[in-house]
């Protein structure tokens, strides 16, 4: 503790967002500081690396104006903390969580790091409750459960947003959970790098939910820094509502590769060592310091669960980005160029999609008993026919054996009435229904759950 | 010794200390957070330190310990799950809640003291260092007291095992006691290597037959995300043939340690009908946890494995993943400013991972036992591509290779292991072992197995041209009979009771499939249609 603030204008250079100070007592790591620009106005900074008596800081918002002989910079001996109160819900604040909806600012009850703690694996409860999400192609085949992390993988130009909003407006806890939150659901949505226009649409769906929401906005136009600070308000205040208040919290991200593409800024304004694509090496760590915030803590009713959305560069799963995200998340829901051309909605490809936490979320008392054979079925058959459509392409349909051919029509219809549904929720009832429904109609016998392994994937 | 730390950066602290050694451990400011020396500089060292920095200051007090990095060594290891410095978790969630917070150590000792200790040796007795002083039955095996120091014992002392009070006096007042401490880096000393190989059984029918694994030796999988990696390795952490299990879940999921912790309690091991989790150590440095802890959790469980080892069982040890110690390193070392090699990874990764896959083996150990540490380590290449750093260095030293196919992960094949690409080194010295125990077709069948799979693949490019009944009839078996292979042999449902497949059962399985193609291709031959025979055989 010191007695006194500490406030020097010791400043050797400046460079972008990056501030090296000279003569610096006694500072601390990633401690946050004041920085008063010679104009008067304000704005925070936090300590990146301190050699010595030489501290380098990160400018937190825009460090234009900045002069080496005026600025002063104060640091308050703490770290980075997030204001904590009830009364955050229903306001929509920035990046460096000011509020931008016109209200004051709330009085915290409390104040909370932002880097979060990790969670002590021990400590963890078994993700298995489901969230029903309304869309046939997560809840029927790659289940999403409380407490799960699960991206979105888009290409620029797809329908991320629409699936995204439709999700915040419908997404409800399966009815048999037990444990249930006990205030209901709450949206915690952080925009990083949006567009006005991205903005808009998502302010209009966040007003159409019903329940509550806390929303983290930073425009395209808005400091980079700040991308990299509002996805941790967000899980600092979705880990405060969850583990302390006792809610469901959905924490939206969007966009995940905004978020990287500011982090490599910043990393290579530090001039650290770039790794793959220009991405710093720790981006793994950094990226799990996020994600791995989702989960469930044993003998508390929330839940924190992240959906990211990734747009892939260049529509490359192998892209740093969502291929960092893949290993750290529990399953990807893949959205296809392809499927969004021949005009399914929403684009879901099933084939690469994957949800990790499903096999416990599904099944009898949870979803239906019969929920895992359909959901192999439909995977299998479906897989077979999309295999088929190559060939299909180069011997053509005549040279094809009935069998074959039946496939093919099945991927189609499976694509058409299960994958589309356009604008319609279905509840997994639903879901499993029209499912079971087309599986008979192409005459395949949906399989009985058998002992033996590997029979239960047996046409 | 006292100093101050004088600078920061990343999981690196440089400390204003004297009388440092390279490996020493420090501990680092109020909070007591526990680092590594790894470059000594005049005036100044660098510590690597095993929590978070945040929040810690310039000037604050840096105290040398004047030991290396340890684990604790002893009985009441079984069934835990610690940390990557061995702190038990359990007890840091009883003590201190939900999140761990940095420097926080645990009042609670793990070593057993309910257990009896039985003494082997008397006063008068000479003792040497590795030797069995005497035995307690933890959990399933009977855990041997070694010493870890020589001479004549001058009292052995029966009865309950207590922490406090040594098992052992010498005649020169030094005791032992029923733990020790070793250092984490240093490989734990044997007598010699053994060179022959016995089987190690996973239960998995694809590696059993196809690419078997030898006690002692080592394999890893490399896979792309999504390919089941992380599965398959607590597949065999359940299944395998083994007395011990050292898992390592090095910076992965935590909700895939709770589901990994839930299952093991409620499991029960195949071979000896116990809980799982009484048989195995767990060390887990989830990817949110300090970065450099994560670099030392894959040491601190090869020395436990190791001296699992010594006590004369078969240890089998799975890390998953090795690419994310990899990446603590690069991360370490580019904090360090070092010269990078290859993709910003040290120069000295290679050597490094040389190193670490030379402690597995099959040895005798200073007492004369016979004892086996098995390694299994999982590897996440970026992208899925094979040609990186560290596949390629652990290509260099491993004895199994297991290719995880995105493919075969897409059409829900799994274990998604792809069988041209794969290899194992121990074949040919196991081959014998199962032909002995199972069958004498074992080679046989297997060999058989891969042609059929090879002609296959050659097959399919074909019909990619001409279709499938541009085919002749003997082929177009053949791809039945492959599809059979590949669906109800290759493919194990790590969800049902089919998780795991005795070597016999497997043997069965595949002896069934191939003798039903011999039984349809005679049938062919002898002119029925290909049409008739399929329908008889559905």
């Amino acid at each position: 503790m010191r007695l006194g603030t500490h406030i020097y204008s010791t400043i050797l250079s400046i460079q972008g967002p990056l501030l090296f100070l000279d003569r610096v007592i006694e500072a601390r790591m990633s401690e946050v500081v004041r920085i008063t620009f010679p104009d008067g106005h304000q704005a925070e900074g936090e300590v990146l690396k301190i050699e010595g008596d030489v501290v380098l800081i990160q400018v937190i918002g825009e460090s234009r104006g900045l002069d080496a002989d005026h600025t002063q910079v104060a640091f308050t001996d703490a770290i980075k903390r997030a204001p904590l109160s009830l009364a955050m819900l229903n306001r929509v604040f920035d990046g460096s969580f000011r509020p931008i909806d016109g209200r004051p600012m709330f009085i915290p009850d409390r104040w909370a790091p932002v880097s979060g703690l990790p969670l002590n694996p021990v400590a963890r409860l078994r993700p298995q409750d489901l969230i029903e999400t309304g869309v046939s192609a997560i809840d029927g085949l790659n289940t999403l459960v409380k407490g799960q992390k699960l991206p979105i993988f888009s290409c620029a130009g797809l329908p991320s947003r629409e699936i995204a909003a439709g999700i915040l407006e419908h997404a409800r806890a399966g009815a048999t959970d037990a444990s249930g939150g006990s205030g209901g659901s709450v949206v915690v949505f952080v925009a990083l790098g949006l567009t006005f226009h991205e903005h808009a649409f998502y302010r209009q769906a966040l007003e159409r939910m019903r329940g509550d929401s806390v929303a983290f906005i930073n425009l395209a136009s808005d400091p980079v820094v700040e991308r990299l600070l509002a996805p941790r308000f967000g899980l600092t205040v979705a880990e405060h509502l969850a583990f302390e208040q006792g809610r469901d919290v959905l924490v939206l991200v969007t966009d995940m590769t905004n978020y990287c593409d500011a982090l490599r800024e910043v990393s290579a304004a530090r001039e650290e060592l770039p790794g793959r694509r220009g991405y710093p090496g720790y981006m793994y760590s950094d990226l799990a310091s996020l994600y791995e915030r989702a989960g469930r803590i044993k003998g508390t009713p929330g839940s924190v669960t992240l959906l990211p959305i990734v747009t892939m560069p260049e529509d490359d799963i192998t892209h740093p980005i969502p291929d960092l995200t893949g290993y750290i998340t529990e399953g990807q829901i893949v959205l296809s160029r392809e499927l969004h051309q021949r005009g399914i909605f929403p684009p879901v490809d099933v084939l690469p999609s994957l949800s990790r936490l499903m096999q416990r979320g599904i099944g009898a008392g949870r979803t239906r008993e019969d929920h895992r054979v359909i959901a192999n079925a439909l995977y299998m058959h479906y897989a077979t026919g999309r295999d088929l459509r190559r060939l299909e392409a180069i011997v053509g349909r005549e040279g094809m054996s009935d069998a074959d051919k039946k496939m093919l029509d099945f991927a189609d219809a499976f694509e058409h009435e299960i994958v589309h549904q356009g604008t319609v929720r279905r509840t997994i009832g639903e879901t499993l229904d029209a499912s079971r429904g087309l599986l008979a109609r192409f005459g395949l016998v949906t399989p009985q759950p058998a002992a033996t392994g590997g029979s239960d994937l047996k046409e | 010794m006292n100093g101050r730390v004088i600078g920061i950066s990343g999981p690196t602290v440089s400390v204003e200390l004297a009388g440092l050694k390279l490996y020493d451990r420090v501990t680092v400011g109020h909070a007591r957070m526990t680092g590594e020396v790894v470059r000594i500089e005049k005036g100044r060292s660098i510590v690597q330190v095993y929590e978070s920095t945040r929040g810690l200051s310039v000037g604050e007090p840096a105290v040398a310990t004047g030991t290396q990095l340890t684990v604790r060594l002893g009985p009441g290891l079984l069934g835990r799950m610690f940390d990557g410095l061995q702190r038990p978790l359990e007890s840091l969630y009883a003590e201190f809640g939900p999140f761990i917070q940095a420097g926080r150590e645990s009042s609670r000792s793990w070593i057993a003291r309910s257990l009896h200790f039985v003494p082997v040796k008397k006063p008068g007795d000479s003792i040497r260092i590795g030797e069995a002083v005497g035995y307690v039955e933890e959990g399933p095996i009977r855990h041997h007291v070694l010493a870890d120091q020589a001479g004549v014992i001058d009292r052995i002392r029966e009865g309950e095992l207590d922490p406090q009070s040594p098992v052992v006096s010498l005649s020169d007042g030094r005791q032992i006691f029923s733990f020790h401490d070793w250092p984490v880096r240093v490989p734990r000393p044997y007598r010699r290597k053994l060179t022959h190989f016995e089987p190690l059984v996973t239960g998995q029918r694809c590696i059993d037959f196809l690419f078997p694994l030898a006690r002692g030796g080592s394999a890893i999988f490399p896979g792309g995300f999504g390919t089941g990696k992380t599965i398959l390795e607590q597949t065999i952490a359940k299944f395998a043939q083994a007395d011990i299990v050292v898992y390592v879940g090095c910076g992965e999921r935590g909700n895939e340690m709770a589901e990994m912790l839930d299952d093991f309690t409620h499991l029960a091991d195949p071979w000896t009908k116990r809980p799982l989790m009484s048989r195995t150590i767990v060390a887990v440095n989830t990817s949110n946890m300090p970065v450099a802890a994560r670099e030392a959790s894959i040491y601190t469980a090869v020395t436990m494995a190791e001296y699992y080892r010594d006590l004369g069982y078969n240890v089998l040890l799975l890390a998953d993943s090795l690419s994310r110690w990899a990446e603590a390193l690069r991360e370490i070392s580019s904090a360090l400013e070092e010269m990078p090699g290859e993709e910003g990874y040290p120069t000295y990764l290679s050597s490094r991972i040389a190193g670490f896959f030379a402690r597995a083996g099959a040895v005798e150990t200073l007492d004369g036992r016979t004892g086996s540490l098995t390694m299994i380590l999982s590897i996440s290449p970026p992208g899925g591509d094979f040609t990186e750093p560290v596949t390629q260095a652990c290509l260099r030293t491993t004895g199994s290779f297991f290719m995880l196919d995105t493919d075969l992960a897409h059409r829900r094949h799994f274990p998604a292991i792809n069988w041209f690409q794969s290899f194992s080194l121990y074949e040919r010295d196991v081959s014998a072992h199962f032909e002995e125990r199972v069958s004498q077709e074992w080679s046989a069948l297997r060999q058989q197995t891969r042609t059929f799979l090879q002609k296959e693949a050659s097959l399919r490019e074909v019909v990619e041209i001409v279709g499938t009944e541009g085919l002749q009839d003997a082929d177009r078996l053949l791809m039945k009979t492959t599809e059979e292979i590949r669906r109800n042999f290759l493919v194990q449902n790590a969800y049902t009771e089919d998780a795991f497949s005795s070597p016999e059962q497997t043997l069965e399985r595949i002896r069934q499939i191939l003798k039903r193609h011999a039984a349809a291709s005679e049938r062919l031959e002898k002119g029925e249609l290909l049409d008739n025979v399929l329908k008889e055989r559905a």
